[in-house]
């Protein structure tokens, strides 16, 4: 730490004021910053009112979203080796399958954070602010909503379009109306549809397995439960789909909250999201209340489609619903992100509920999105603000009455 | 009586006016500077197009349709007067509107002058229009349903205003680039809330 402190101060003349660098201090600053604390105050972008900056919160976000990380990454490897029938047992070929998975998931991440910040470097040298860091939550939360065998172009392309349009054109961290990291993923999930949804995305070389390995499906859980819906549920279809949510079945509760099934890379263990939501908790920078209510607002809804039973989809255990596909990683680290979620105390009670219900509903009435959770996560984003205008104006409502009584 | 449910909530979130055809731009991005006026001209729509969808639906009945006159008397059952409705549809539209206006004039004279130029012209809206217009080309079976479309439409377009509205109080103070402020970024929230919206695309309802 020492050395490193050493070359910080060396270097630090050339790009300060009437420097050789002069131009290049935000990006400096980044990179000190990131290591050490600063010596100058915050004086501009996002504040948060503690001794913790922006930087701190951002990372300790990070640090939630590393159980995912790792589980995904191993996942990766499971799910390719598990459709070949190699190591099939949970403790066969674990390095090689962390090795797969490395080599698979890495290379995401490094391109997602490489363009991100890159593209957040040059709005801050020609606006000449100091770097904001909202994109090192936003850089690891890309590659981990993404299905593993998403071209590295796409997510390129995916991340300046989420960088630039839906952050930077609203002034940069912290203005934003839409989560960054689903921008990237919607845009994505519109303009590539099939290299984002389907059967031939969410296992590592898909292509290859099909054409060699029989009875591979790669579809999710998601993906076969869609395709109950508008069939009857006690066709042999329908019933072949529910048997294995049974007990004993592929997607078994425990096998989808523990995660060991195909889907986007982070979002399969709600047992990882879980520990992330503990440390988001525990640190106060995730808020309990969205996280809470969209539970049960998806409960809700899934307890509704319960009773109505209309098709297999319908009938699958409430709880079950919630550890299937994107929920709880949506809830955990896309709905409770501070800057689009309701800023309100009662708004996030509001926000969250409606999180979860819309992100059950998409996904049943909706075959074309069984994703359903990152749709209503934008969609709430959009509502947000509205939610907020109107607890605000209850309030003013209230204290208002409670003002006459007074002074009469 | 689930028919009329499902035309009503497809109005409002799988057809919606603005971010499923963009009909009535130009008043909700000219009006969404706040919330306040932001649902007085989104209860106006919902008013105008509830009430004028159900009126062409009878004129497009009784009077424009191929054989819609036979009513009259059987001779006039080659009759098609379809040519007119443009006609018809916004003389009704633009008497409704006049009408609106006297009453938001006589009981709320702030929002009217908040509205300014923009209340009358809900008369030349697109999407009240094409609301008429929507209401010809889907045949609906009863005046009934023609209503309820009518209303989820308005719905639809009130909610779309007021939640942009809501968004460009929030942004008001954030650093947009200048070239970009006002006008611009409207169109680009328009856009982001077009993918948000994009949810409900495909439900069958």
């Amino acid at each position: 730490m020492k050395f490193l402190q050493n070359i910080v101060e060396k270097l630090e003349p050339q790009f300060e004021k009437g420097g050789k660098f002069e131009k290049l201090w935000p990006l400096f600053d980044g990179f000190a910053t990131f290591a050490f604390v600063p010596k100058h105050p915050t004086s501009k972008g996002a504040h948060i009112r503690d001794g913790v900056d922006l930087k701190r919160t951002m990372i300790t976000v990070v640090i939630a979203m590393i159980p995912c990380l790792i589980f995904g990454i191993w996942n990766t490897g499971h799910q390719h080796f598990l459709a070949q029938g190699m190591y099939a047992g949970l403790g066969d070929g674990v390095l090689e399958k962390f090795f797969f998975g490395a080599w698979r998931v890495l290379p995401l991440v490094v391109v997602s954070y490489a363009v991100g910040l890159g593209v957040e470097f040059v709005f801050c040298i020609i606006k000449r602010h100091s770097i904001q860091e909202g994109f090192l939550v936003s850089g690891m939360l890309i590659p981990l909503c993404m299905p593993v065998d998403v071209p590295l172009w796409m997510v390129a392309v995916a991340t300046i379009f989420a960088v630039v349009i839906g952050k930077e054109v609203f002034g940069g961290t912290g203005m934003n109306i839409l989560n960054p990291a689903l921008t990237a993923r919607a845009f994505l999930f519109f303009a590539y549809p099939t290299k984002m949804s389907g059967n031939s995305v969410w296992i590592a070389d898909s292509e290859n397995l099909r054409a060699n390995v029989d009875g591979f499906s790669g579809a999710t859980a998601l993906g076969d439960l869609a395709s109950t819906v508008g069939i009857d549920k006690t066709s042999e279809t329908a019933t072949a789909v529910m048997s294995s949510f049974g007990n004993d079945g592929f997607y078994s509760m425990y096998n989808s909250f523990m995660g060991f099934i195909p889907g986007s890379i982070g979002e399969t263990s709600a047992l990882a999201c879980l520990i992330g939501a503990l440390i988001l908790i525990g640190s106060g920078i995730g808020s309990w209340k969205i996280m809470f209510s969209a539970v049960v607002g998806g409960l809700t809804m899934a307890g509704i489609f319960n009773l109505a039973g209309a098709n297999a989809f319908m009938d699958l255990n409430a709880l079950h619903q919630l550890l299937i596909g994107g929920f709880m990683f949506g809830v955990v680290f896309m709905a409770t992100d501070p800057v689009s979620a309701a800023h309100t105390e009662t708004g996030k009670w509001i926000y969250g509920f409606f999180v979860g219900f819309f992100g059950i509903m998409i996904r049943v009435f909706n075959p074309a999105y069984p994703e359903g959770m990152m749709m209503s996560i934008l969609f709430m984003n959009v509502m947000a603000p509205l939610i907020d205008h109107y607890v605000l104006q209850a309030n003013i409502k209230k204290r208002q009455k409670r003002m006459v009584i007074q002074t009469a | 009586m689930q028919e009329l449910v499902n035309i009503f909530v497809k109005g409002i979130f799988i057809e919606n006016m603005i971010f499923a055809y963009f009909l009535g731009m130009c008043s909700y991005l000219a009006v969404s500077k706040t919330v306040k006026t932001g649902v007085g001209l989104g209860v106006a729509v919902i008013f105008v197009l509830g009430i004028t969808v159900p009126i062409n639906y009878l004129l497009e009945n009784y009077m424009l349709k191929e054989g819609a006159l036979a009513w009259l008397s059987p001779s006039f059952a080659e009759v098609d007067l379809s040519f007119l409705s443009f006609i018809l549809f916004i003389a009704v539209i633009a008497s409704m509107v006049q009408l609106v206006e006297m009453i938001v004039e006589k009981f709320a004279p702030a929002l009217y002058g908040a509205l300014g130029i923009f209340l009358p012209l809900i008369a030349v809206n697109c999407s009240i229009l094409g609301g008429a217009l929507f209401m010809q080309d889907r045949q609906y079976a009863t005046i009934a349903e023609a209503t309820s479309f009518g209303l989820g439409s308005g719905v639809g377009w009130f909610l779309a205003i007021v939640a942009i509205a809501a968004i460009r109080e929030k942004i008001r103070y954030s650093h947009i680039p200048a070239p970009l402020r006002g006008l611009g970024i409207t169109f680009i929230i328009t856009g982001l809330m077009g993918i948000a919206f994009m949810a409900f695309m495909g439900i069958e309802l």
